[in-house]
C-alpha cells in the first residue's frame, strides 16, 4: 500500500564513489558546496557540471535515482528563476511589459542562481545515494569526536541517530501492515475531508505509537543484556580506513578549488 | 462466493534495486464453503497473496475475481468487499486502537455499514464466540488485557463483521495449546456453517487435521495444489522447498519404509491410530497362527 518509500534514498552499489571512506565524503561534499559557490564564470560552471557528471558515471547510480532527489525542489528553483529574471534592479535592459523589467544581468543572474541550486542538491543527493545511513552517522560521529572536549555527547548522538534511522524501515513495514489490517476492517484512509481524514488516522497512529514503544522497550533489554553501557571503551566492527581512492578524491576537489581560486 | 485468481504476479518497488516479485503468476479459485489451507516457508509470498485476495493491494498484473467480477473494476463495491472478506492478520492484536474493547469490536461492523441497532448484538456474539465475558470485559481498555485476550479481542473484531470468507494469516501463532485448541475449533465450526476458510499455518499438522485442500507456494509461485493426502504424500519434494509433512504422515511414511502396510492416504491421528491397530492385530493372528 505504502509503495517506494525508499528511506535515505540510498543506492546500494561497490562503485569507486561507494567505497570512498564516509568521513572523506562528507568533508568533500562541503567543498564541493564551498566550489559551487566560488565558481562564477561560464567556463568554472562548465567545469563543475563536468564534475559531478564524472562523479554520477563513477558511481554508476541510475541518473533517474539523481533526478529524482531534485523533484520536490522543482518549484524552489524555478521561483528563483522567476523572481531573479523579473525584479533584478538595473542592469542592461532587454524588454520591459507594466511592472515587469527583464534585464540581461537579471537574466543572467536568474540562470546561475537557478544553476546553481541544482548543483547543490545533486552533490548532496550524491552523498546519500551512495552512503548507507548507517556509515553516514558514523562519519559523522567521527568527525564530530572534537566536540567531545566541551562534553558534546556525541556517541549519544549518534547511537540515537543510528537507531533512528535503523528503525524507520521497521515501522514503514508496521504502518503498512496495520493500514492494511485496518482497512480489512473497513477503515479509508485516503478519502473523505481533511477533518474525516485527520480522525480517519487514529486507528493507524495508535497501534503504531504502541508498537514503536514496545519496540523501544524490547530494544533497551536487548542492548543491556548484550551489556551496552554508553561509549565509553567502545571499540568499532567495521573500523574506517582512509585508502588511497580518498586521497584521489581529495586532491581532484583541492585542485577545482584552486581552480576556482583563480578567477573563474 | 468463489474467489478466483487470474494468473495473478505482484512485484515489490518495480524499478529499482530492490525489485522482487512476491507473487508470481499465481492462478487459483476457492468455492463457497472450502477450507483451503496455504503453505510455503517464509517469503514465499503467502502473505502477499491474501492481501491480493482482499483488495489490499493492487496486483502489478492479472485479475482478483469474487463471484466472477473483477474487484479492480470501478463499479465494483469495496464496503461489500470489506464485509464479506474478513482478515485476520498475523499478530491480529497489534491492529488494537481504542479505548474500550466494545469500541475496537464495532468499529469493523460501523465502517462497513452494519446498521446500528445490530451493533451490539454482533459484538456480543462475537465476544461469545471468542468466550469472552462481555460484561467483564466490554469496559476495559484492550491495552491492559493478556496477550491472549487481545488477540482474542483483535479475532472479535473480525468476526463482528460476520464475513462470509475468512482469511488467517498464522492465527495460532504465539498461542498456548488450549488457546490454539479453542481457535481450531472455533474455525472449524465457522466453516461448517458455510463460512469459506483460507488459512495460512506453518503446522502441518493441522492443515492435515482440518483442511480440505492444499495449495503450497514456493519462489512466489504456486507449487502443488490438491487434497492434503495427495499433498503430503510428495515428502521429498516437500523437504527440498524448506516445509514437512505432519507428523502423522511422518510416522505412517516411517513405517512404510520398515515394510509394514500403511496406506498412503494416512495423514490425520485417527486414521494412523485404525491403521496401527490393524497391524498388530495382523500380528497378533500371526503369532496365534504360529503357536
Amino acid at each position: 500500500m505504502i509503495k517506494n518509500v525508499s528511506f535515505g534514498q540510498y543506492f546500494p552499489g561497490n562503485s569507486v564513489i561507494h567505497r570512498l571512506d564516509p568521513r572523506m565524503k562528507l568533508v568533500l561534499v562541503i567543498a564541493v558546496i564551498v566550489l559551487i559557490f566560488m565558481m562564477d564564470t561560464f567556463i568554472g560552471n562548465l567545469v563543475v557540471f563536468g564534475f559531478i557528471v564524472f562523479v554520477v558515471i563513477l558511481s554508476r547510480v541510475n541518473v533517474r535515482f539523481v533526478l529524482r532527489g531534485l523533484k520536490p525542489l522543482w518549484f524552489i528553483i524555478l521561483l528563483t528563476f522567476v523572481l531573479n529574471t523579473f525584479f533584478y534592479s538595473g542592469g542592461r535592459e532587454l524588454f520591459s511589459w507594466w511592472i515587469f523589467r527583464v534585464s540581461e544581468e537579471g537574466l543572467t543572474s536568474a540562470v546561475r542562481l537557478a544553476v546553481r541550486l541544482i548543483y547543490l542538491i545533486t552533490a548532496t543527493t550524491m552523498l546519500t545515494l551512495t552512503t548507507s545511513p548507517i556509515a553516514l552517522t558514523d562519519g559523522i560521529e567521527s568527525l564530530m569526536k572534537p566536540l567531545k572536549a566541551v562534553r558534546f555527547p556525541v556517541h549519544e548522538l549518534a547511537m540515537m541517530m543510528t537507531i533512528a534511522m535503523r528503525f524507520i524501515p521497521t515501522l514503514i513495514e508496521e504502518t503498512d501492515k496495520i493500514m492494511k489490517a485496518q482497512t480489512a476492517r473497513g477503515a479509508e484512509f485516503d478519502s473523505g475531508s481533511v477533518f474525516k481524514r485527520a480522525a480517519g488516522m487514529v486507528p493507524l497512529l495508535v497501534p503504531l505509537f504502541v508498537s514503536a514503544f514496545r519496540r523501544a522497550d524490547e530494544l533497551a533489554f536487548a542492548m543491556e543484556s548484550r551489556c551496552y553501557h554508553g561509549g565509553e571503551g567502545r571499540t568499532r566492527m567495521k573500523v574506517m580506513h582512509m585508502h588511497w581512492r580518498d586521497g584521489a578524491a581529495a586532491a581532484v576537489v583541492a585542485g577545482l578549488i584552486v581552480f576556482a581560486a583563480f578567477g573563474y | 462466493m468463489s474467489i478466483e485468481l487470474d494468473n495473478l504476479t505482484y512485484t515489490y518497488m518495480p524499478g529499482t534495486p530492490f525489485e522482487a516479485k512476491a507473487v508470481d503468476g499465481v492462478s487459483l479459485k476457492i468455492e463457497d464453503g472450502e477450507f483451503l489451507g496455504v503453505i510455503g516457508h517464509t517469503g514465499s509470498g503467502k502473505t502477499t497473496m491474501i492481501a491480493l485476495m482482499a483488495g489490499l493491494l493492487k496486483p502489478t498484473s492479472g485479475r482478483v475475481l469474487i463471484d466472477g467480477k473483477d474487484i479492480a473494476e470501478k463499479g465494483f463495491d469495496r464496503k461489500e468487499l470489506r464485509r464479506s472478506v474478513g482478515v485476520v492478520f498475523q499478530y491480529p492484536e497489534h491492529q488494537l486502537f481504542e479505548e474500550t474493547v466494545y469500541k475496537d469490536i464495532a468499529f469493523g461492523p460501523i465502517k462497513t455499514g452494519v446498521p446500528e441497532d445490530d451493533i451490539e448484538r454482533r459484538v456480543r456474539d462475537a465476544m461469545a464466540l471468542m468466550e469472552l465475558d462481555y460484561d467483564g470485559v466490554k469496559d476495559l481498555s484492550p491495552f491492559e488485557l493478556s496477550g491472549g485476550q487481545k488477540r482474542r479481542v483483535a479475532i472479535a473484531g473480525v468476526l463482528a463483521v460476520r464475513p462470509r470468507v475468512l482469511i488467517l494469516d498464522e492465527p495460532v501463532a504465539g498461542l498456548d495449546p488450549k488457546g490454539r485448541a479453542h481457535l481450531m475449533n472455533l474455525i472449524t465450526h465457522l466453516n461448517a456453517e458455510g463460512v469459506t476458510i483460507i488459512m495460512i499455518t506453518h503446522s502441518m499438522d493441522d492443515l492435515a487435521e482440518y483442511a480440505r485442500r492444499v495449495v503450497v507456494l514456493n519462489g512466489a509461485k504456486l507449487v502443488m495444489d490438491d487434497t492434503p493426502q495427495r499433498v503430503f504424500v510428495r515428502e521429498n519434494e516437500l523437504k527440498q522447498i524448506g516445509l514437512d509433512i505432519p507428523e502423522v504422515a511422518d510416522i505412517a511414511s516411517r513405517l512404510r519404509k520398515k515394510g509394514r502396510k500403511v496406506d498412503e492416504s494416512v495423514i490425520r491421528l485417527d486414521e494412523l491410530e485404525k491403521a496401527v491397530l490393524r497391524l498388530v492385530r495382523a500380528k497378533a493372528g500371526n503369532e496365534a497362527f504360529n503357536d
